[in-house]
């Protein structure tokens, strides 16, 4: 078997895990690795063709395949190592790492701090059982848009698309420049699960039916999709057949969410969040494994792939500091609690001691939409943060800014409360 | 403003759209000229917002991307952009266009691949590299 070592090991290549290598080389960390499934780099971006990526971090509209070119090419000007076609089999808690590749065979790597950057994959229709045949004609939305984008495959003519997440939008905008008839975009919640602006770019512009609060009850055809039956749902979310129709088409396309993949974070033993289905990080992004660092859509599936490209800055750099000077001082700690009307929190802890040095921006998700809210971060009785949002929605995620002002306060805490609640 | 967007202002009362230069998505109104003649726009929280609102209403533009086939490459298909937004009734004759062309490799992130695509004063330019074969 094959040894190698280096200073940081990062195991993904798209923008988390680019982002994270770039940082780390800066940082210091003279020997980088990045370990890559695929036999390109970048991960899902070359296939989201669309524009939409970059406002943040560039100030540009960029397509995907142009945001992470940037991020290639400066890996190649640091000349950092990378490894495609290798796949990461297990992690250890003392930093090792084994792989496989065509090329080397199996392969250990002793890594002085390691970055998860595996992003998520597709919710599958098993995960949703809908009823029917096992006809040809059903994938997620991200298959059909490799399908469609790199490969150059047109997955059908006649297309449903089943829930309302960015993916699928942009897909059925896809499907229409390509010529195919996207007969419906269905989605069982009241409201939609992506961006408002993919509503109105990808389905109003192109008169393209959305049907809320309706779903999927059965798949028709026997070697293709034939049809599918739609229902109305109540509010258990359960379908009132009398309400059933059918729509004639050749191709069931998913876009029903996005899964951290964590099978290799879960067999490595760090610490996850139920609700994220990611590991619990830090503001250093490290996960409960002291040189384990997690960053992008392995930690929660972000709606801005700008922040996906900090938290892997930020990984990279705390892995670099990590590999070269041991471990930070991060006692004592402050748990995050989500409030009212807020589903996850990252990160989840922080410490009081990194706020003197910068303000700490925590991300966080909404249950349900809501209009004229208040966003506070509350400690006991006291509020150290309050901003006001004119409309909040759990497919956009916000940011609230932990002030440094409040290190000296903080450091008498070990919990913080955040709320977003109506303003009367 | 122009004099057509001037007449466009005048020819209706208020209207609504969502501002998609990027993810909050406000909800923007347009309705009528103040005083000195600007146009009336609530709802944006940014100079660009106001800026889409009276073009959206006015003279809607999108940029839009596909893809084009390449030949004797590592990849099969070359993703493509318009270098500037386009008329929105543009759009799908533009596609049309585009669906015809075909390049050998290699091509490079940047190129033009259609220039001024029907008169659109719209460039068509690769988003990325495609490597030829050996």
């Amino acid at each position: 078997m094959i040894e190698h070592r280096c200073d940081v090991a990062v195991v993904g290549s798209g923008a988390g895990g680019l982002a994270a290598a770039v940082a780390a080389r800066e940082a210091g960390a003279r020997e980088v690795l990045v370990l890559e499934r695929d036999n390109i780099l970048g991960g899902i971006l070359p296939q989201c063709i669309h524009t939409g990526f970059g406002l943040e971090i560039f100030s540009e509209d960029l397509t995907g395949p142009e945001y992470i070119h940037r991020f290639v090419a400066r890996a190649l000007e640091l000349q950092l190592p990378t490894a495609l076609n290798t796949m990461v089999l297990e992690i250890t808690s003392n930093r090792e790492l084994y792989a496989a590749s065509p090329e080397e065979g199996l392969l250990k790597i002793k890594a002085g701090a390691v970055v998860l950057a595996m992003g998520c994959r597709e919710r599958t229709r098993g995960a949703l059982a809908i009823p029917g045949t096992r006809p040809a004609g059903i994938m997620t939305a991200g298959l059909a848009q490799r399908f469609v984008n790199i490969e150059g495959y047109m997955p059908g003519e006649r297309i449903v698309v089943l829930g309302s997440g960015d993916v699928g939008m942009i897909m059925a905008r896809r499907f229409t420049f390509e010529g195919a008839h996207v007969e419906a975009v269905v989605e069982i919640l009241p409201y939609i699960g992506g961006l408002i602006r993919n509503k109105v770019q990808c389905l109003d512009d192109y008169g393209i039916p959305l049907f809320l609060e309706h779903t999927v009850t059965e798949i028709l055809g026997n070697m293709r999709v034939t049809g599918v039956k739609i229902a109305k749902v109540n509010e258990d979310l359960e379908p009132i057949l009398e309400t059933g129709r059918e729509i004639a088409c050749d191709t069931l396309v998913l876009s029903v969410g996005l899964i951290p993949e964590n099978e290799l974070s879960e067999k490595l033993g760090v610490e996850m969040d139920s609700v994220t289905g990611g590991p619990l990080v830090n503001e250093l992004m490290e996960t409960s494994i002291p040189g384990i660092f997690a960053c992008g859509n392995v930690v929660h599936v972000c709606d801005i792939v700008d922040n996906v490209t900090q938290m892997g800055l930020v990984a990279g750099k705390s892995a670099a500091r990590f590999a070269l000077e041991g471990p930070a001082e991060t006692e004592p700690r402050i748990r995050l609690r989500p409030g009212e009307n807020v589903r996850y929190v990252v990160p989840q802890t922080i410490s009081a001691a990194r706020l003197a040095e910068a303000p700490l921006p925590l991300h966080l998700r909404v249950a349900r939409p809501d209009e004229n809210v208040r966003v506070s971060i509350v400690a006991g009785r006291r509020c150290i943060f309050d901003s006001r949002e004119k409309a909040v929605a759990p497919g956009e995620a916000l940011i609230a800014s932990i002030p440094t002002s409040a290190a000296e306060f903080l450091a008498q805490v070990d919990e913080l409360q955040i709320d977003v609640q109506q303003v009367k | 403003m122009t004099q057509r967007q001037e007449e466009m202002l005048g020819s209706f009362k208020k209207k609504d759209v969502i501002c998609i230069l990027c993810p909050k998505g406000c909800p923007l109104t347009v309705a009528g000229q103040d005083k000195k003649g600007n146009p009336k726009i609530t709802g944006a929280e940014c100079k660009e917002g106001k800026e889409y609102a009276l073009q959206e209403i006015t003279d809607p533009r999108r940029v839009i991307t596909t893809s084009i086939v390449v030949t004797g490459g590592r990849l099969p298909l070359a993703s493509v952009r318009t270098s500037v937004a386009i008329p929105k009734d543009t759009v799908l004759p533009c596609l049309e266009e585009i669906r015809k062309v075909t390049l050998g490799a290699p091509i490079h992130i940047g190129d033009i691949i259609v220039p001024d695509v029907l008169g659109t004063g719209a460039n068509i330019i690769a988003t990325r590299d495609v490597a030829a074969t050996q």
